[in-house]
């Protein structure tokens, strides 16, 4: 951000401390894009922070509680484009019960007025009812792009009044929600006339659509450049939505499995043979080896490949990846075992991000990927920085190798799924596993543990993980000077998450100078007492203290503890089951 | 040809088989318990006469969900009740024609029940949960059991095809699911100890914690196993108990992935979207035999697979020689016999009639 400073007459610089008019102030700020620049740049001076707070198109929100609509519109006259992200992100995971809150009904009020030219708005998990989405689409007639990705609250008649009325969409991606779906009409009512579409995502959707409306809508939208569609499409209208969208970057296909014929087979393949430009693959649901070399000649190009819903075997996969030699990110199931794994860190030199999913989630059970698998990845990918691995068995040599090899992770979420598990070979904690990693991994800004662990482990990470910025406890740790470790010795901390570990008052207390530094603690199934909670909020009256109680019979736990700071006070739309100390 | 069964019958007559002795005392419906008493491991829900089998299915499923529900510590002397408790808790218990092990409600029904159990469970504090995984991991739980007397054959991890060889021949691994699927690697023959039983307890379980107690005990009922303990990839007791919102991943995607193994089951009975399995069954064998048709690329290569599946009926028929050397010479005295068109292979299509095989092109 270099400005030249001009010397200025001794009377102007009383004035001004910027040399230039705010107009140009403004517009080289403009440039300025990401959120933490943007922040840095408008606590220089007040003339700064002026130009800034006028010249921003883009907020970003990472906790809907943390300010109130009032608040925004107040400092940001401008904004096109709005991201929410409201629940907890254990709410993923059936943790915060429904009606919590986080309704972007009482934003949009607030929006019609100050930012009546609203373009963007992108959600995560929040609550949006199909009236909110009408609301949208009836009050701003520049909306462009909608975003709901993990929200709930809706169904898809919200998603017929979007498509309906918002004349100038260009993106409408629906991902992993809890939407109520009441068939795939919604597609159908994108007017006829309308041809702005450039990402359409309803992958996860589960009524069919009417494929004669995708088809055209389709054919008529020439920038589309995404298109995910849901697994009720099959092979054959795959096929003709790719000849009539070669230009597509970014496919989710249908259901990759049909009864097709020698000549059919060929078709799809000609198909995707003209799509040069796909970066990003997704969907095939129910792949199988039989048609997946149809995909062969469009994955030159390929950085990214999701077959997170496709149960693939390894040697499907190992036939698969030599045709994706530029291949970043991949996400898979652990039905390709370690061998599919072995497979990826021979093909895959260029690798940076690896996700392997469970074919079936649950505590118990057999199958899946091992220590291996993942030793096998990181021999091969040396550029491999970000990794989420669901595994049954892990050891800490493994885990010691695995960073070895890839000194360079920022993200390391390690999910061994049976809680509590130790290193199945020598029967120790996994204390050391995650000790190799903050030791190793120095630019580490994210990390999940998992196994059996004890205080040690928080230990290392306060210590070592400097720049660690989200962690996520579960099952672990033996007293309260596990968390105070990390509260203490982690300067960077903006999101800590733990259930289910023995962390009590003393550990909560311990973190009375952080908490307002992050943006947020959950704890859940703690050792945390009401008390405790009570004492913190008197102590810290600008940090929101939230209990979720859900039943009735004990007064003194605290079973859920959420903690946030913020500028708008406390909630004014809390359900009766959240409780603000 | 789409036939969603074959059937192999003598005559007219529709199929049906003789259930296993174990099941003599019970109806198939009632006792999922006793459904693993059969030697080779199938569930002798399969011999189930065949025509109405859809419908039964629905009910045997329905039925047997409320025995899962049941505590089982095991009769004495005898296994536990397979239940792959994998299987139990991604599909959600309605396959059809499926004679496998009994299933446990959808796995959303087994969440929402649990998450009320395991709320008050959590209260109990991280203490208790601690006491149940150590108790569980402490009782030492035998992983697969499989039950084949000719080879002894040792568990193999859940996701490995299962190697099931009968006396006479291996030509039978066609039938073994290739495919470890969605719906974990539970195939027709598979036998695998679980104290599955607890899994569904849970969902009556008022404390999670409570369940997790009684579960050693199941465990050491489980005396019963030749090949030692398979070490699956999990180190952990089979079954263990569900908490809520654990491993993190999110509904969306675990409804999905149940959904795509229950559709997969839809599709005829095996998961695995490379094959297809079907019901085969001869008429006048104990139990039935399951067919991968995508395994063949003509009616001969079909027909005589299940020539050679069902061999071992038959020579037991001829009586047997007893002399390996002879064994060829019965083999094909019986395909002789197979021919000879005493057994005539059918199909009952989708509108419930019988009919003769070979007529559709095969595909």
């Amino acid at each position: 951000m270099a400005s030249k400073r001009k010397r200025d007459s001794p009377e102007e610089k009383e004035k001004r401390v910027s040399p230039f008019p705010d107009e140009v102030l403004e517009r080289v700020l403009g440039f300025v894009k990401s959120h933490k620049d943007r922040s840095s740049v408008s606590l220089v001076c007040k003339d700064w922070y002026s130009a800034e707070r006028w010249s921003r198109t883009h907020v970003f929100i990472g906790n809907c509680y943390s300010v109130s609509p009032e608040i925004l519109v107040g400092r940001f006259p401008n904004i096109r484009s709005v991201t929410l992200k409201g629940k907890p992100r254990f709410s993923d995971f059936n943790l915060v019960p429904s009606n919590w809150g986080a309704d972007i009904q009482s934003w949009l009020d607030v929006f019609v007025s100050a930012y009546p030219h609203l373009e963007e708005l992108r959600l995560k998990r929040m609550t949006v009812t199909d009236e909110s989405l009408d609301f949208l689409a009836h009050s701003f007639p520049n909306f462009k792009a909608l975003s709901l990705v993990s929200c709930d609250g809706f169904s898809t008649d919200g998603l017929a009044t979007i498509a309906a009325y918002c004349k100038n969409l260009t993106e409408l991606d629906i991902l992993e929600n809890g939407i109520e779906d009441l068939g795939g009409g919604w597609l159908s009512c994108f007017p006829e006339n309308f041809t702005s579409l450039e990402i359409l995502n309803f992958a996860n959707l589960n009524s069919e659509v009417s494929f004669d409306s995708l088809e055209r809508l389709v054919a008529r939208c020439k920038s589309l450049k995404v298109l995910k569609a849901n697994k009720n499409v099959t092979l054959e209208q795959l096929q003709r939505l790719l000849s009539r969208a070669p230009q597509l970057m970014e496919l989710g296909t249908g259901s990759f499995s049909q009864d097709f014929s020698f000549l059919q087979y060929e078709e799809l393949k000609k198909a995707f043979n003209n799509c040069r430009n796909l970066h990003t693959l997704s969907g095939l649901w129910e792949a199988t080896s039989l048609y997946l070399p149809a995909l062969y000649p469009a994955c030159a190009n390929l950085t990214f490949l999701n077959l997170s819903y496709a149960a693939l075997q390894s040697a499907e996969l190992a036939k698969l990846l030599p045709n994706c030699p530029l291949l970043q990110r991949l996400w898979v199931l652990d039905t390709v075992e370690d061998k599919g794994l072995e497979a990826v860190g021979s093909s895959c030199p260029l690798l940076e991000e690896l996700r392997v999913f469970p074919a079936e989630p649950v505590v118990g059970g057999g199958g899946g990927v091992t220590e291996s698998g993942l030793v096998a990845v990181s021999r091969g990918c040396h550029k491999l920085h970000y990794t989420l691995y669901f595994c049954r068995q892990m050891t800490n040599a493994a885990v010691a190798t695995v960073v070895q090899n890839c000194p360079d992770f920022t993200h390391f979420r390690l999910c061994i799924m049976n809680p509590c598990q130790p290193d199945y070979l020598t029967n120790e904690s996994m204390d050391e596993a995650f000790g190799s990693v903050v030791k190793t991994c120095t630019k580490l800004q994210r990390l999940a543990v998992s196994g059996l662990l004890t205080d040690l482990t928080f230990e290392y990470i306060g210590r070592y993980a400097k720049n660690l910025e989200t962690l996520s406890v579960a099952f672990a740790g033996s007293s309260d000077r596990g968390m105070q470790c990390v509260l203490e010795g982690c300067p960077k901390l903006r999101k800590l998450e733990i259930r289910d570990s023995p962390f009590g008052n003393a550990a909560l207390l311990s973190g009375l100078e952080r908490y307002e530094s992050m943006r947020s603690l959950w704890m859940s199934a703690c050792n945390v007492t009401m008390n405790g909670c009570r004492l913190l909020a008197r102590e810290m009256p600008r940090l929101n203290v939230e209990v979720i109680k859900e039943d009735e019979s004990d007064d003194t736990q605290a079973e859920k503890v959420y903690v946030y700071r913020s500028v708008a006070g406390p909630r004014r739309d809390a359900p009766p089951f959240v409780l603000t100390l | 040809m789409s036939p969603p069964l074959l059937g192999v019958v003598e005559g007219q007559g529709n199929v049906s088989l003789v259930a296993s002795p174990a099941s003599a005392d019970s109806s198939c419906q009632n006792n999922s318990e006793l459904k693993e008493r059969n030697y080779m491991g199938l569930s002798d829900c399969s011999s189930v006469d065949s025509s109405a089998l859809s419908s039964l299915s629905e009910e045997k499923n329905s039925s047997l969900n409320l025995k899962a529900t049941e505590l089982r510590l095991g009769l004495p002397g005898s296994q536990s009740p397979q239940r792959d408790s994998e299987l139990s808790l991604l599909s959600p218990g309605k396959l059809d024609e499926k004679p496998l092990f009994p299933l446990l409600p959808s796995k959303d029904g087994t969440q929402s029940s649990l998450q009320k159990g395991a709320v008050l469970g959590n209260k109990r504090g991280f203490s208790a949960a601690m006491d149940g995984f150590s108790e569980m991991k402490s009782a030492a739980f035998t992983e697969g059991n499989w039950m084949f007397p000719a080879t002894g054959s040792d568990s193999q991890t859940a996701q490995s095809a299962p190697q099931g060889k009968f006396s006479v021949n291996s030509g039978v691994n066609v039938m073994l699911a290739p495919r470890p699927s969605l719906n974990s690697g539970v195939k027709s023959v598979s036998v695998k100890e679980h104290s599955g039983a607890q899994t569904g307890v849970l969902k009556e379980a008022t404390t999670p914690v409570k369940v997790l107690q009684e579960r050693p005990h199941a465990a050491n009922d489980n005396s019963h196993n030749p090949s030692g303990a398979a070490k699956n990839n999990s180190s952990a007791p089979a079954a263990k108990a569900q908490v809520v919102g654990w491993p993190p991943i999110r509904s969306f995607r675990k409804n999905t992935l149940a959904t795509t193994s229950k559709n997969n089951d839809e599709v005829d009975g095996k998961p695995g979207p490379g094959a297809l399995f079907v019901k085969v069954s001869l008429d006048g064998a104990p139990y039935l035999r399951k067919v991968d048709v995508r395994m063949y690329s003509a009616y001969q290569e079909l027909s005589s697979a299940l020539e050679k599946m069902f061999t071992c009926f038959t020579i037991g028929q001829c009586g047997s020689h007893g002399d390996p050397g002879r064994e060829m010479l019965s083999e094909s005295k019986l395909r002789d016999l197979l021919h000879g068109s005493e057994y005539v292979l059918t199909y009952e299509d989708k509108d419930g009639d019988w009919m003769l095989v070979g007529d559709v092109p095969w595909e």
